[in-house]
């Protein structure tokens, strides 16, 4: 890459290799879009939800680079070289997270429509601290909103895979995160 | 979906080269940093920057250096600064501060210098360009009158940085860069008196550094008023600090934010407790003096007249704990 | 299900086949109760639900709509000519081409698809683009010129009483009046003369919006024979497919609804919308799929949510704080349309009697229109702003005559199965045992009154309809309808037209088929609100789906039992009445050993009696109340809550901390245990937004904009803001409900708003008579003389003509004296 990347004026698209759950996507996009539009609309990775657009809700959450960073104000032409995850990477091929199993169990999801965005986050925070105290949970997901489950069934099932991450039950910690 | 409109986005290496984007552009361009505060603005058409010109590839702008002083990279993000426990160690109300900032994805992409370069803010300002257009837009924006106080000449969009008032407190100076050489100023000197022309700071010059003096023995806080426990910015904060000789106020610095375009430096609240011992009455009044300097409107989450008064409150609970 | 096997029910003999269900039901329940995975849960977790956005089809088109950027006005001329010039753009349509009105209920049919006389708000839609993406749609939008002339707005409902100038619409009661109702049962004023101590109260409940997480969208595509289909994430798409047919004149068979899974409802995608019609009529005109995504702003601009509401609460209590009238006055800030308001009038009116005994009652109720977003029915429709005020002034009388304020409420209770003065029916009634849970959860006695200064705790309670005794439109067909078909693999497809927004319908369908047939969950596969394919379920309001759907499936399931336990009985010589159906098998239940899988009980079936699809469907029982108006209230069964919630209040800054949150459902039975406390949590999470923070504000010096139409500016609490809570959920069966089941997704909101007040009364001794209850509100209430904070003055609703029924007790029949003569002028 040169020292400046050149956004063409609107309407042409650009291409870039995006890495998007550990596969590399040839995508060409109008480059005005954010990664949200660009995962939504070129990509058809529909998982990623959003619910404002301005970085008030906390829906259209991915991972980059292990972070999780709101994919609203994300530009698509700042999406290469880094690894990008979405909910469809979440699970393994065979097994769902640890978290997404316990979501199940518990009834995170009523609507499911924040499930993405919070299971997103979630996931980041497990793979640092399998053992996160309610705070730390309560804090690190305080950047959701949900206005189905008033929370606590989401705080649960971060706790209940947690759980079973440290015990060494759950299927799938999601490791290659 | 609201997005984007058009521009051309560039992303240098180094410092220099975006100086040289930036004097060879004009004010039509733009840096981003995080983009947490430049997009959705640009996504509201507050701003359509023809260039971007972006730092995530300036490494140079990044990191800090604690020795005695402290020095921090401006292209640091927030949640970079929120794990460095030297730093939280060290300055502890600016590490609260940072803390406090938005939420944890947004403090993963967002920067110190974008926290203390961000936009002014106001509840006529900050919608839609279809919103706007329904009053008409205001100053700030593509109109003329100000809604917040018709007859004003200025704009009273709201500063709403949380670290810009404990750097100001801590004696903290911005180095920039341009084309034209670099510079360093006081904190303070970086903000202006009126809610559009907030900064400064002009539009070819780079924040490159922001540099804390050595604490010493000085204690701060920094206390932050909002309706949630994340995602709001404050309508009323206040960083505090005091550096005693023995029982007494050595020296002290009360800064408000969030409650005017512009920080408050509270200077007769300071008058009010230099050479005193810090006792009830003293920080009361002390409050009191802080609070006739917050001018609140409405321009902001929660009533004005209550914003007034919780600047009391809380600048009496900072010199409370500054007194432990 | 009561353990003793009935032999007939609601006088009819049961066929062996039914018996046998009831005992292998009274046995015990394979799944109803328990807590499977939700159907769609997995789903959900992996990202794989598709939500309405979600869809996408080749040549898609992008719509948007030009939304009005002033708040009242007559339309000149709409120049679209920059707009279709710009490339890209493939139509542009403006109200012309849909004259036809609609609305939600057949009295107001007053939204047209695009505004093509006057703008009502800011943000009513008036035009509408369709280009090749969205970005080329917005920016034609912005080219659109409209010329309008202004009109003089309307913003406060008091003033809208007296305005009749320029009257938003041209039907309703009288000027700006969209409905004046005012009845009464029983004499009050006698009632109030009888009691001890009469208190009046005027309180507000301020307009608060349902801010689903998904913004309101809609995929439209014209089919090769010429139908249309709409994907859309609506609630009702049964009442969509009604009205959409009538816009755009084309028979309700040729017109397709589909309900998208909702990513959160509350009510707020309960009506049909003017983005539904955009995108049909511009997928009929350019015969490409055309899609419409609403910005947050524009889902604000939808609205339908709660009411302001201004109301008047005057109650006659004895010493022991029996209840002897109740005069009850709102007045409700409607917005620009009708909407569901009718309903929403009456409902501020309706459920005050059901929880605690009221002789005598009487309730004036006016709907005026005024130049904002309209109001409609959120969580609790038009319930929980008089629950509030009723909730709180109980609060002060059991302060004034010195009672608990647990005894006040638990002493008086409606009893269960009685009628109550406004002609309710009530049925099972677990109000008791919600109050007793609460109450020694959480220590009450040793909390209330007691606590430090700063810290108090409050109680309250409610009560909420198990769905709505009669549909929207006046009809005598079924509330809804499930289809069960059995397949020879074992496997039963279920179609019904309900639709899943979150509350968890979806499982509670595949459990009742499953509990009666002995099959998994995952043996059962829905098809869903789809108006082409499944049998019509009115939709996801009124907390109905459970109660209604619940009934028909069942009966649907025991029609497919039937024939297969026959056909079975039959080849395996066992009388019908010993076949049980569980885990996949059907047995002997004198002799468990001899078994057969289900899909062999099902091709014994189809071999003999063809192929096995049946349906069940559900209509509510008759209503005692014959009067007008009786319409809203009834319903097969009222669910129950209470609540004692727990705050600590900051004395310098009136900042309300709520700690924590006890709360009892009487659920009457859970039909999934788990999605039951969901729903509790979630409603007390609603309900503390609204007693905090949530407010639905606007500018009415400043052209009338919503003051903060954004995600982050309109507070929903986050995960920092909510308490614990403690759930418990209390079990009463009610005759009328699936399996005993009555509702949960709506009642458990409501205590929670009073709770909070009345709390705040106990911490720092303060009443705030207004919701929310913000601090600079507590702050002004401590530093008054009255330590007080709320409405003080009540206007005139100039009711002329009040409909007097015969409360039961006095010998009524539940009719009204038909009136002399019509008196529709109002004089002031
Ligand atoms: C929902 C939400 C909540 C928020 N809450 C808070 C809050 O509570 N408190 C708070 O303080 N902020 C808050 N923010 C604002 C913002 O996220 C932070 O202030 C953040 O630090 C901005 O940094 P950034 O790197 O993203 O800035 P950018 O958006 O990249 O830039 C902001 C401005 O600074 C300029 N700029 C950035 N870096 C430099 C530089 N090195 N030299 C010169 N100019 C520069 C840009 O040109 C732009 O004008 C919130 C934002 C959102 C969307
Ligand atoms: S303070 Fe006045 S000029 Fe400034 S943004 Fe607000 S309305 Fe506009
Ligand atoms: S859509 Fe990105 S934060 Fe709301
Ligand atoms: S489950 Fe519906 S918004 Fe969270």
């Amino acid at each position: 890459m040169s020292h400046a990347t050149e956004g063409a004026p609107a309407l042409s698209k650009v291409h870039r290799v995006l890495s998007v759950n550990g596969e590399n996507h040839e995508v060409a996009f109008d480059p005005r879009k954010t990664l949200l539009e660009v995962l939504r609309e070129d990509m058809l990775l529909t998982g990623t939800k959003h619910g404002c657009e301005l970085g008030e809700c906390g829906a259209c959450t991915v991972l980059i680079d292990g972070e999780p960073k709101l994919s609203c104000l994300v530009l698509g032409l700042e999406s290469d070289g880094v690894d990008i995850r979405t909910i469809e990477g979440l699970a393994q091929p065979d097994v769902p997270h640890a978290l997404q199993t316990a979501y199940g169990e518990l009834g995170a999801s009523q609507c499911g429509y924040c499930s993405p965005g919070f299971l997103m986050n979630a996931s980041a925070l497990l793979a640092r601290d399998t053992n996160p105290s309610r705070e730390a949970i309560v804090e690190e997901l305080g950047g959701n909103i949900c206005r189905c489950t008033g929370y606590l069934k989401i705080l649960e099932a971060v706790e209940l895979a947690a759980q079973r991450l440290r015990d060494g039950t759950a299927a799938n910690g999601g490791s290659d995160v | 979906m609201m997005r984007l409109p058009t521009f051309r986005y560039t992303a240098p290496k180094t410092a220099a080269e975006v100086a040289e984007i930036l004097a060879g552009e004009g004010p039509q361009a733009s840096i981003v940093a995080g983009g947490t505060d430049l997009y959705p603005n640009m996504k509201r058409r507050h701003q359509t920057p023809k260039t971007l010109v972006s730092l995530r590839h300036v490494e140079e702008l990044r990191g800090v250096q604690l020795n005695g002083a402290v020095s921090i990279g401006s292209n640091e993000t927030l949640s970079d600064l929120e794990d460095n426990a030297a730093l939280k160690a060290k300055l502890p109300a600016l590490w609260t501060a940072v803390q406090s900032i938005s939420t944890p994805q947004l403090r993963n992409m967002g920067t110190i210098g974008g926290n203390v370069c961000l936009d002014t803010r106001c509840n006529y300002y900050n919608q839609t360009w279809e919103w706007r257009r329904a009053i008409d837009f205001c100053m700030k924006c593509d109109g003329e009158t100000c809604w917040v106080a018709p007859s004003s000449d200025i704009c009273w969009a709201v500063n709403s940085s949380d670290t810009v008032p404990v750097m100001i407190a801590l004696g903290a100076t911005f180095t920039l860069i341009s084309t034209r050489g670099e510079r360093t100023i006081p904190a303070l000197e970086m903000f202006g008196e009126d809610g559009i022309d907030y900064l400064t700071k002009q539009p070819d010059e780079v924040l490159t550094r922001i540099d804390i003096p050595d604490q010493g023995s000085a204690k701060s806080v920094y206390r932050k008023v909002r309706r949630r426990g994340s995602f709001d910015f404050p309508v009323a904060a206040v960083a505090a600090r005091v550096e005693m000789d023995g029982d007494e106020v050595k020296a002290a610095s009360i800064i408000l934010n969030a409650v005017g375009p512009k920080p408050v430096v509270c200077e007769t609240a300071v008058d009010a407790i230099l050479g005193k011992k810090l006792t009830d009455e003293v920080i009361e009044e002390a409050a009191k003096l802080a609070g006739k300097g917050a001018k609140p409107l409405d321009n902001t989450d929660h009533i004005s007249m209550w914003r007034k008064k919780v600047v009391v409150v809380e600048t009496k609970r900072a010199l409370e704990a500054l007194a432990q | 299900m009561s353990d003793s096997s009935p032999t007939s029910e609601n006088g009819k003999d049961l066929t062996p086949e039914q018996q046998g269900l009831r005992d292998q039901l009274a046995e015990g329940y394979n799944l109803i109760g328990k807590s499977p995975l939700k159907v769609d849960g997995m789903a959900k977790a992996m990202g794989q639900t598709q939500f309405a956005d979600d869809l996408s089809m080749p040549r898609m088109l992008h719509c948007k709509l030009l939304r009005s950027h002033v708040a009242y006005a007559k339309i000149l001329s709409i120049d679209t000519s920059k707009a279709e010039a710009l490339p890209g753009v493939v139509k542009v349509i403006t109200g012309e081409c849909m004259p036809i009105p609609f609305g939600i209920l057949p009295v107001s049919q007053d939204e047209h698809s695009l505004c093509f006389d006057k703008v009502r708000f800011v943000g009513d839609p008036v035009a509408a683009v369709a280009a090749i993406d969205e970005a080329t749609a917005y920016e034609a939008m912005q080219l659109i010129d409209v010329e309008y002339e202004k009109l003089d707005p309307v913003f406060d409902p008091t003033k809208a009483l007296q305005n009749r100038e320029e009257p938003l619409h041209d039907y309703g009661d009288d000027g700006n009046v969209h409905k004046r109702v005012s009845m009464e049962f029983g004499d009050v004023e006698q009632g109030l003369a009888e009691a001890d101590l009469v208190l009046e109260d005027t309180m507000f409940f301020e307009g608060n919006t349902h801010l689903p997480m998904e913004q309101h969208a809609s995929l439209a595509f014209r089919e090769a024979d010429g139908r249309l289909t709409i994907m859309s994430s609506t609630q009702t798409p049964h009442y969509l497919h009604k009205a959409m047919s009538k816009v755009l004149e084309m028979p309700p068979s040729r017109v397709r609804v589909i309900a998208t899974p909702n990513g959160g409802g509350f009510g707020g995608k309960s009506d049909p919308f003017n983005h539904e019609m955009c995108v049909a009529k511009l997928a009929l005109l350019t015969g490409r799929p055309v899609k419409v995504a609403l910005t947050r702003e524009e889902v604000f601009y939808c609205h339908r949510g709660r009411h302001p509401t201004l109301m008047n609460i005057k109650t006659g209590f004895k010493k022991d704080g029996a209840m002897t009238g109740m005069h009850f006055q709102s007045l409700l800030d409607g917005g620009g349309y009708g909407s569901y308001g009718v309903a929403s009038t009456y409902y501020t009116g309706a459920l005050q009697t059901v929880t605690y005994k009221i002789p005598k009652y009487r309730f004036d109720g006016v709907r005026c229109f005024t130049n904002k977003p309209p109001c409609g029915p959120k969580r609790g429709h038009g319930t929980p702003q008089p629950r509030f005020a009723l909730e709180v002034q109980l609060d002060k009388a059991a302060v004034a005559l010195g009672i608990d304020p647990a005894d006040i409420r638990k002493n008086h209770l409606h009893p269960a199965g009685g009628i109550t003065a406004n002609w309710l029916k009530v049925g099972s009634m677990g109000l008791g045992a919600c109050i007793d849970a609460v109450v020694e959860a959480s220590g009450w006695k040793d909390k209330w009154g007691k606590l430090p200064p700063g810290k108090g705790v409050g109680l309250a309670c409610s009560s909420y309809i198990s769905g709505a005794g009669l549909p929207i439109y006046w009809n005598a067909m079924p509330h809804s309808g499930v289809t069960v078909q059995l397949d020879r693999g074992g496997g039963v497809a279920v179609f019904c037209g309900e639709t899943e927004i979150g509350q968890g319908s979806d499982t509670v369908l595949a459990m009742c088929v499953a509990e009666v047939l002995g099959v998994g969950l995952t043996d059962i596969r829905l098809t869903v609100a789809d108006t082409h394919t499944t049998p019509v379920d009115l939709g996801s309001y009124s907390s109905r789906v459970t109660m209604m759907m619940g009934n028909a499936a069942f009966q649907g399931a025991e029609r497919a039992r039937e024939i297969v336990a026959k056909a079975v009985s039959k080849k395996l010589e066992i009388p019908s009445v010993r076949l049980r159906f569980a885990d996949n098998k059907i047995f002997d239940v004198q002799d468990p050993e001899n078994w057969i899988p289900f899909a062999k009980g099902v091709q014994i079936a189809e071999a003999k009696f063809g192929t096995i699809a049946v349906a069940g469907s559900y209509t509510p029982p008759v209503t005692p109340g014959k009067y007008r108006g009786a319409g809203v209230g009834p319903s097969p069964a009222y669910s129950y809550s209470a609540a004692v919630i727990q705050v600590d209040v900051d004395q310098e800054t009136g900042d309300v901390d709520v700690e924590k949150i006890w709360v009892a459902h009487d659920i009457g039975q859970s039909i999934n245990e788990i999605l039951v406390i969901g729903q509790v949590e979630g409603g007390v999470y609603m309900g503390l937004g609204e007693a905090i923070m949530e407010e639905m504000t606007y500018r009415p010096n400043r052209f009338g904009v919503h003051k903060i139409p954004s995600m982050l500016e309109y507070k929903s609490p986050t995960t920092h803001e909510m308490p614990p809570i403690d759930t418990f959920i209390i079990r009463d069966p009610d005759p009328n409900g699936p399996f005993g089941a009555k509702e949960v997704g709506q009642g458990p909101l409501l205590p929670i708003m009073p709770g909070v007040a009345n709390a705040v009364f106990d911490a720092v001794g303060v009443r705030v008579d207004e919701i929310p209850v913000t601090p600079d509100k507590v702050l002004k209430a401590m530093n008054s003389k009255t330590k007080r904070y709320g409405p003080t003055k009540y206007p005139d609703l100039k009711i002329t003509d009040t409909v007097r029924i015969k409360t039961l007790e006095e010998g009524g029949d539940g009719t009204a004296p038909r009136p002399a003569k019509k008196q529709k002028e109002v004089t002031s």
